[in-house]
């Protein structure tokens, strides 16, 4: 692929074995407690001991390159960290300087097209959302991943002027996950009906739960389903 | 809108007009309702409401295995089934860090290239037929008809394939496949020329479509227009080219271009790639690699925790999939980058200063899915 170029080529970097599905390799433990009955072994062939917990793979490592030294260089500590998964890099950044990070990462490292906008929820953790910027630039042929975590009641510059692109894409996000954007110049709902109550992306929103006086009012089912 | 005073002043001194046009109205494909706003018959405002077709799909996968989403994509752009099922099971792939054997490979090509030729022929006929063209959709179908034919015999369905696994192919290519393939793309070359025939130096048609709906190469960048929009405005790019995914990059092709960015334009480029698109196919047929079609890959994934964007050039632009793991067998998130979405934004800016009929000329060459854009 020639997406993320000038990946430091890591000696560590893992390469798992397909899915994960396949046991990891026995490591000491498993052995050792059959080790004391030697005897017992051939006796219970069809019980063999639990598989040792793997391992977690960790497929995420940190990023020195060129292009993030010179992000870290222009932003300092906006840039939170920079890590490459897969092979594809991304920079977690402060929301606060997010409009200025945008407007550079299009105007000097030609990250023309914001090729998609989109939000993760991590319901349990201190800063709850991941708003998840992907930058594509068509000069350098490669992409970027821009991640701002984001507390539950904070709200984001609105990429609108920089991507106009990011209009709908910030109303789809609005709509799912309750994030708004500001200055963002028609921040409502675009995919669910206005009145709607509840971003059902959000992870505390059941796959069954619905908006039941909504459905009851407006489409004249009684039972809400 | 623009708030300064001489746009607000109407030809006649009249009130503007608001029209709603759909959501049941034929030439939207779907339903998506347009809130035109008129001077006379002129467009100086356009607002698109859709959702109407929203399922929840992003929702129904954080709640599903990797394996039970797949078919569910084949229901976003239900034209392009297959194209949507390669996209996914790459990423999945590309998440697992596995990869589909090469003879499973070029049979994915094969197959997203005779659904695109398939989803431009439905964009043809039913586009034609909206500027008032009756006559190119029966050809169109009429040729349709044999790529699902083809279709239905490898893998059983027509429309809502879900032809691919992830790891590879779960069917072997049938017997007189190739046949099948060559037979189409002998005769499909005579067919495109019936519909140039028909449309190509048709002065109705050169009409209604020159100069409408204009989109330089800057502003779709802007709005991120991706696909034939792009490429008919002048921008020499498809992700088949940039970043090969499958076994695109073993195949001679063209990517065609436009240069004024118009209805014309992007009716010429969906012609050219179809004609591309065959060439695709006869390329891939002569040489099908020999081996297994399933890749190593459990029957319950569990990718390492992590993130993956992948995407693929679409009938209709750049279908991209964000799948976030959490090492479990579900994915955490998936979010999917829908080209017809992204695309229909664009219609604001080219419909403005048109009239109402141009509208519908419009509609048609940005070639939505409303499945898609409602997901």
């Amino acid at each position: 692929m020639a997406d993320e170029p000038k990946a430091p080529q890591s000696p560590e970097s893992p390469k798992p074995d397909s899915a994960g599905a396949k046991s990891a390799p026995p490591t000491a433990p498993a052995s050792a407690e059959a080790a004391p009955f030697p005897a017992a072994k051939p006796a219970a062939p069809a019980r063999p001991a639990p598989p040792p917990p793997k391992p977690p793979v960790v497929m995420q490592i940190p990023l020195d390159n060129d292009l993030t030294k010179r992000y870290r260089e222009q932003f300092g500590a906006a840039i939170l960290d920079a890590i490459e998964d897969r092979k594809q890099p991304y920079l977690v950044i402060a929301a606060t300087q997010l409009a200025e990070i945008a407007r550079y990462s299009r105007d000097v490292e030609k990250f023309d097209l914001l090729e998609d906008y989109t939000a993760v929820d991590w319901p349990r953790r201190e800063k709850r959302f991941d708003l998840i910027a992907i930058l594509y630039s068509f000069p350098h042929n490669m992409r970027l991943r821009l991640k701002i975590p984001l507390a539950a009641d904070e709200t984001a510059a609105s990429l609108v002027e920089i991507w106009p692109t990011a209009n709908w894409l910030e109303r789809e996000i609005f709509d799912m996950f309750g994030i708004s954007f500001n200055g963002h110049p028609d921040m409502k709902r675009i995919l669910l009906p206005e009145e709607w109550q509840g971003h059902p992306l959000r992870k505390d929103y059941d796959i069954l739960q619905q908006d039941t006086a909504w459905v009851r009012e407006n489409l004249g089912i009684a039972s809400g389903q | 809108m623009q708030d300064d005073a001489a746009q607000n002043q109407t030809l006649l001194g009249a009130d503007e007009l608001v029209l709603n046009m759909g959501p049941q109205h034929p030439s939207t494909h779907g339903v998506l309702r347009v809130k035109l706003k008129l001077d006379g018959e002129r467009v100086r405002g356009t607002e698109c409401v859709i959702g109407y077709l929203h399922r929840g799909v992003e929702k129904i996968a954080e709640n599903r295995s990797y394996q039970q989403f797949a078919p569910y994509v084949d229901r976003m752009d239900y034209v392009a089934a297959v194209s949507n099922g390669l996209g996914y099971c790459e990423a999945v792939e590309k998440l697992l860090n596995v990869e589909a054997p090469p003879r499973a490979k070029v049979i994915r090509t094969i197959m997203t290239e005779l659904q695109r030729i398939a989803s431009h022929l439905i964009w043809l006929g039913t586009h034609a037929l909206d500027i008032g063209a009756l006559t190119p959709l029966f050809y169109c179908l009429r040729e349709r008809e044999e790529i699902l034919k083809i279709f239905e015999k490898y893998c059983g369905a027509r429309l809502t394939t879900h032809a691919f696994r992830i790891g590879g192919l779960q069917y072997e290519a049938y017997d007189s496949f190739e046949k099948d393939v060559e037979r189409f793309c002998k005769d499909f070359e005579r067919r495109i020329q019936e519909y140039v025939d028909l449309l190509t130096g048709n002065s109705i048609w050169i009409g209604r479509t020159r100069n409408v709906g204009v989109l330089s190469a800057e502003e779709c960048i802007a709005l991120g227009a991706s696909g034939p929009v792009l490429r008919a405005s002048g921008v020499k790019w498809d992700l088949r080219k940039a970043q090969p995914y499958a076994a695109y990059d073993q195949y001679k092709f063209e990517i065609p271009v436009g240069t004024n960015g118009d209805t014309y334009d992007r009716y010429m480029v969906r012609m050219e790639e179809m004609r591309q698109s065959r060439l695709i196919c006869l390329q891939a047929i002569e040489n099908i690699p020999a081996g297994p079609i399933m890749g190593k890959v459990g029957k319950v994934l569990k990718p390492p925790a992590g993130e993956i964007y992948h995407s693929i050039e679409a009938p209709k632009g750049i279908l991209g999939y964000y799948i976030v793991s959490d090492g479990t067998t579900q994915p955490y998130r998936v979010r999917i980058r829908p080209p017809s979405f992204i695309n229909l934004q664009a219609l604001d800016k080219m419909a403005r200063g048109h009239l109402v009929a141009d509208v519908v000329a419009i509609i048609g060459t940005l070639d939505i899915v409303l499945g898609e854009v409602d997901r």
